[in-house]
């Protein structure tokens, strides 16, 4: 855990979600990282919702184009095979089930894989831009979170609490503590992260969890 | 056939008070700044927008929200706009959020004259309130109504004197749909050239669609996120 902040430990493993040849669309946040770790030699398209395939990486200062932005609105460069369209091409590729991986952001996740991540009542309304549309195109819906709120209490959950983004969408949810797969029988315990032991995930979990029989400890 | 004006003011003689308005742009890239600043000079009011950001306090969207011109907002995204955010929470303006891919989707059937759709995204929502669900061959849907506008205002790149169109990037975006859905569509460009400097195979939009071009006065080159690696790296 050392030197390497809790989210950047969630971006390496959520790139380990990555195979060869996949179009992936990174949320903004901790997914947005991802781009840092795709491993050599993997070949990854970028799908930015905004309109561009091949996303490449930040530009020189002075290369920096008011025209060329990703969906988090930062200045990003392209890349040779990049290409550009408008937003209805851009999710005929996302809701038409086109784009291979999807990881995004959550404040919350039940154990039947319902989703929500565009607001909080009577708090912070920001509106859920494409996410309501990765999460009905995509098939393989990867979650980012932190497993827990600042008070502790658990974000993943029986029954989200929060309006949701979408039903019954997640595959997989990769927190701070563990990685867990969606399953008809609730969530599954895969793996901890460094410095948990299962007991600590489960007990952080309010959701139903079982354990995998091949869970393994503190492989991130 | 467009017709070219001579100022994004002229273009105002065609916004009324309590028209829809469709303005392209994703936050502030590809926004029709001219024609939106042009706009925010005019007394016309109770405008109903569809575009998919708030945009930013006091620049595009945000001068029409800050005049108190707009009385509803179609987005999908409303945060980096705290005007907009205090008139939303006092009820001063009326907001629907609509997913981004069914707010394109909505104005590209729009423009393409088809009144209605299916689709998935937003099923068992908010988004789906009030909605008519219908479960098509295992998928979960919701009829998602076409949006029109009375007048759209659209960025290009380049038009030619027809108003063929060329965008740039990633400013693309709405612009090009937005450009079929409105009764009246203004759009406003970089560089107007002569017909027959754009190859035909390179035009993103075709004419039909484009009532005015006008060259934009003046562009800000604005960035809401400056990310950049330095050189060494």
């Amino acid at each position: 855990m050392t030197g390497v902040s809790k989210k950047e430990r969630i971006a390496q493993r959520l790139a380990k979600e990555l195979q060869d040849g996949y179009y992936v669309n990174l949320g903004i946040g901790i997914p947005t990282l991802v781009a840092n770790y795709i491993p050599d030699g993997m070949d990854i398209v970028l799908q930015s919702e905004n309109g561009l395939l091949g996303i490449g990486p930040y530009p020189l200062e002075k290369d920096m184009d008011p025209d060329l932005i990703n969906a988090g609105k930062e200045t990003i460069s392209t890349l040779p095979g990049s290409v550009f369209f408008n937003s209805a091409e851009s999710f005929a590729m996302i809701r038409g089930g086109h784009v291979d991986a999807s990881f995004l952001g959550a404040m919350e996740v039940s154990e039947n894989g319902d989703i929500a991540n565009y607001m909080i009542p009577g708090k912070m309304v920001k509106g859920m831009g494409g996410a309501m549309d990765l999460v009905a195109g995509s098939e393989n819906v990867i979650v980012a979170m932190m497993h827990t709120s600042r008070d502790g209490k658990s974000k993943v959950l029986k029954e989200c609490s929060l309006p949701l983004t979408g039903l019954k969408c997640v595959k997989k949810i990769v927190s701070d503590m563990g990685v867990m797969e969606v399953t008809p029988n609730g969530l599954v315990l895969l793996e901890t992260a460094e410095g948990f032991t299962i007991d600590d995930v489960v007990n952080a979990t309010e959701a139903k969890i079982t354990v995998s029989e091949n869970c393994l400890v503190g492989t991130y | 056939m467009a017709k070219i004006l001579a100022s994004s003011k002229d273009a105002m003689a065609h916004v009324k008070s309590g028209m829809t308005l469709m303005v392209g742009g994703f936050g502030v890239c590809g926004l029709p700044e001219n024609l939106v600043h042009a706009l925010a000079e005019t007394n016309v009011k109770d405008i109903t927008l569809i575009s998919n950001n708030g945009s930013v306090d006091n620049w595009g969207n945000g001068k029409l929200i800050a005049n108190k011109q707009i009385v509803k907002l179609f987005a999908s995204y409303i945060g980096e706009n705290s005007e907009l955010a205090e008139q939303f929470i006092s009820g001063q303006i009326d907001v629907e959020l609509v997913p981004q891919g069914t707010l394109a989707e909505r104005i590209r059937a729009g423009g393409a004259g088809i009144p209605a759709f299916f689709t998935p995204t937003g099923f068992g929502t908010k988004v789906a309130e009030g909605k008519e669900a219908r479960n098509i061959n295992g998928k979960d849907c919701i009829l998602e109504e076409a949006l029109l506008a009375d007048v759209s205002f659209v960025k290009a790149h380049k038009a030619d004197k027809l108003g063929n169109l060329v965008f740039n990037k990633t400013a693309q975006n709405f612009n090009p749909l937005m450009a079929t859905a409105g009764k009246i569509t203004i759009v406003e460009v970089e560089e107007i050239v002569e017909n027959g400097e754009l190859d035909p195979d390179e035009i993103h939009l075709p004419s039909i669609y484009v009532n005015y071009i006008v060259k934009g006065e003046q562009y800000d080159r604005r960035i809401e996120k400056r990310t950049y690696s330095s050189a060494t790296s």
